[in-house]
């Protein structure tokens, strides 16, 4: 394994029961199916497909939210999914998630401040008026407002809540963050802002980042490398420009060609070039 | 563009002040919340407000009539007992009772029945069966029959009528605490914890529990209700609460022999207990209606 490999993953498989209606054997479905790719340190990767194509599903093994039915996953160096109770919950402040939907990744009830001590708490000595610094900082960080830390998540925007949640996962000070369709819940002028933070967040702390998404613009924008996954098999994985210009599946050509005014940007992109 | 993602009804927080304002527009829970508190100040002041002592004899009240009849009078506002006792004040030290009794059950109910209701919703499995089983087999039977059950097992008394009014109760609780709790537990804040670290239990004490307390609320409020005419019923039929201690449901069972002579023995109890649960439940309604609009009219 090579020293600037940060993850990798191997075979994983991720079979779901769904139970039959009487008389009727429960059927197997397969999610996730042998997919292996690697993602290197300080890199940003985009995992790419249609809905119910098991893309968070991966996300949320990495996470260790749920585990699979095969396969193997290293995480610098790490058999990660051998790790078991307090092993785990210490090594899982390097790796962090953004989920989808800042109206239900943020509890209701709790004021920024203590969403954002939610992570301090766990992974450093931190205690009350330090911690409460720490988590102003945090808030800078990502562009907002440091004296809103006393409001509750519904006085702020989906796009501020989600900086919130960005804030968070940074909290502990990942290796890897995981971003679960970060955006799709926002309005567009707010998904650019995101994306932008999300970035700019990476590149200056050499955060690696597994992006899923659906949408291939966001992803040729942000990723370096990109898999596309169809049906939880992943079809390719390579550098997303050669994939995104010379697909070498039928799929991915076909999810090209879905995304709106894509071939219009890739022939302005080929003029520039 | 406007988001487009529905905020669940949960997700909004409620403040005191929007509270304050939805309470003061809600006829309901005004009235809920006005008739609740007669009945609490009648049992914290019960000393003061009643006329004389509950359990005073004097030969020339027996049977008096209440104020309003011929030969009433004001010694007397809703007339005497069988035993010469002041009806209103016996009222009144009645609803000591009933508050008492009332809220030490529905405290135990409600945190034995939370505790095991959020431990089978969040853990699922084995211990989700375990315990549902047990409320499955509960709920077999009518509330107040297992009561009964249960005080004919340890005997009548204040201790035992508490005991088994919590007993019978608890399932209401645990159904909805194990219900609110599998459905916050797949919400994302709770897997975002996960990955921060956090252990188990404390996610069910920090995130789970303090977002099911609006459904435990409303349990609670209707449950109160429930205990105090099943107190009442249970007094009446001489398990509960012993004589002389006035409460409700004892007055109505010494008064039933004694209607012809002087029917406000019963109807003076009868009245409190009407108005308490009306109260309650008036009260009840408006925080179900408040706390999810969507259960309205239900």
């Amino acid at each position: 394994m090579a020293d600037d490999v940060l993850l990798e993953v191997s075979g994983l498989v991720r079979h779901f029961t769904l139970s039959g209606r009487l008389f009727e054997k429960p059927r197997q479905l397969t999610a996730v199916n042998d997919v292996s790719f690697t993602i290197r340190r300080g890199e940003a990767f985009g995992l790419v497909g249609e809905s119910g194509s098991g893309k968070s599903t991966i996300g949320r093994i990495i996470a260790r939210l749920t585990d699979p039915s095969a396969g193997s996953v290293t995480f610098d160096g790490v058999d990660w999914l051998a790790l078991r109770g307090k092993a785990l919950r210490d090594k899982r402040r390097d790796v962090q998630m953004v989920f989808q939907s800042p109206y239900a990744s943020l509890d209701p009830r709790w004021r920024v401040r203590d969403i954002l001590a939610e992570p301090l708490k766990s992974y450093t000595d931190l205690k009350g008026a330090a911690l409460t610094t720490r988590a102003a900082e945090l808030m800078q960080q990502v562009g907002l407002n440091p004296d809103w830390i006393e409001r509750f998540p519904h006085q702020f925007s989906g796009g501020q809540r989600q900086r919130i949640a960005i804030a968070r996962a940074l909290a502990s000070g990942p290796k890897l963050l995981i971003a679960d369709e970060p955006v799709s819940a926002l309005d567009v002028s707010s998904q650019a802002q995101v994306l932008q933070l999300l970035r700019k967040i990476c590149s200056e702390q050499g955060l690696a980042m597994l992006f899923i998404s659906h949408d291939l613009s966001v992803v040729d924008h942000l990723c370096q490398r990109v898999g596309v996954l169809n049906h939880g098999v992943l079809e390719e994985v390579g550098p997303t420009s050669e994939i995104f210009r010379t697909p070498k599946s039928d799929y991915t050509r076909r999810l090209i060609d879905a995304v709106p005014g894509k071939k219009r940007r890739a022939a302005e992109r080929a003029v520039h070039a | 563009m406007t988001e487009a993602v529905i905020v669940p009804a949960a997700a909004r927080p409620a403040t005191e002040r929007r509270f304050l304002g939805s309470l003061g527009r809600s006829a309901k829970g005004l009235t809920g919340l006005f008739l609740i508190a007669i009945v609490v100040l009648c049992a914290l002041f019960a000393k003061s407000i009643a006329p004389h002592d509950h359990a005073q004899q004097v030969i020339e009240w027996r049977y008096a009539p209440v104020v309003w009849q011929e030969g009433g009078s004001t010694t007397n506002l809703l007339g005497g007992d069988n035993m010469g006792r002041d009806i209103l004040s016996r009222t009144v030290m009645g609803a000591q009772v009933s508050i008492q009794v009332a809220l030490i059950v529905v405290s135990i109910a409600l945190v034995f029945g939370s505790t095991l209701g959020a431990l089978a919703g969040y853990f699922g499995g084995i211990v989700d069966t375990i315990i549902m089983r047990i409320v499955d087999f509960q709920l077999a039977f009518p509330f107040l029959l297992l009561a009964l059950i249960f005080m004919a097992v340890l005997g009548a008394g204040f201790a035992t009528l508490v005991m088994a009014l919590a007993f019978a109760l608890w399932i209401n609780f645990a159904r909805i605490v194990r219900s609110e709790t599998m459905r916050i537990r797949t919400l994302d804040y709770v897997d975002a914890a996960i990955t921060m670290g956090v252990s188990q239990l404390r996610i069910i004490f920090t995130h789970v529990l303090p977002n099911v307390l609006p459904a435990v609320l409303v349990v609670a409020t209707l449950d109160i209700a429930l205990v105090i005419i099943s107190e009442a019923a249970l007094s009446f039929l001489g398990l509960g609460v012993q004589p002389p201690t006035a409460s409700w449901g004892v007055m109505i069972s010494e008064g039933r022999d004694f209607l012809y002579e002087q029917p406000w023995i019963v109807i003076a109890p009868g009245i409190a207990v009407l108005i308490s649960s009306v109260g309650i439940n008036l009260f009840g309604d408006f925080l179900r209606d408040y706390f999810d609009p969507r259960l309205e009219r239900m």
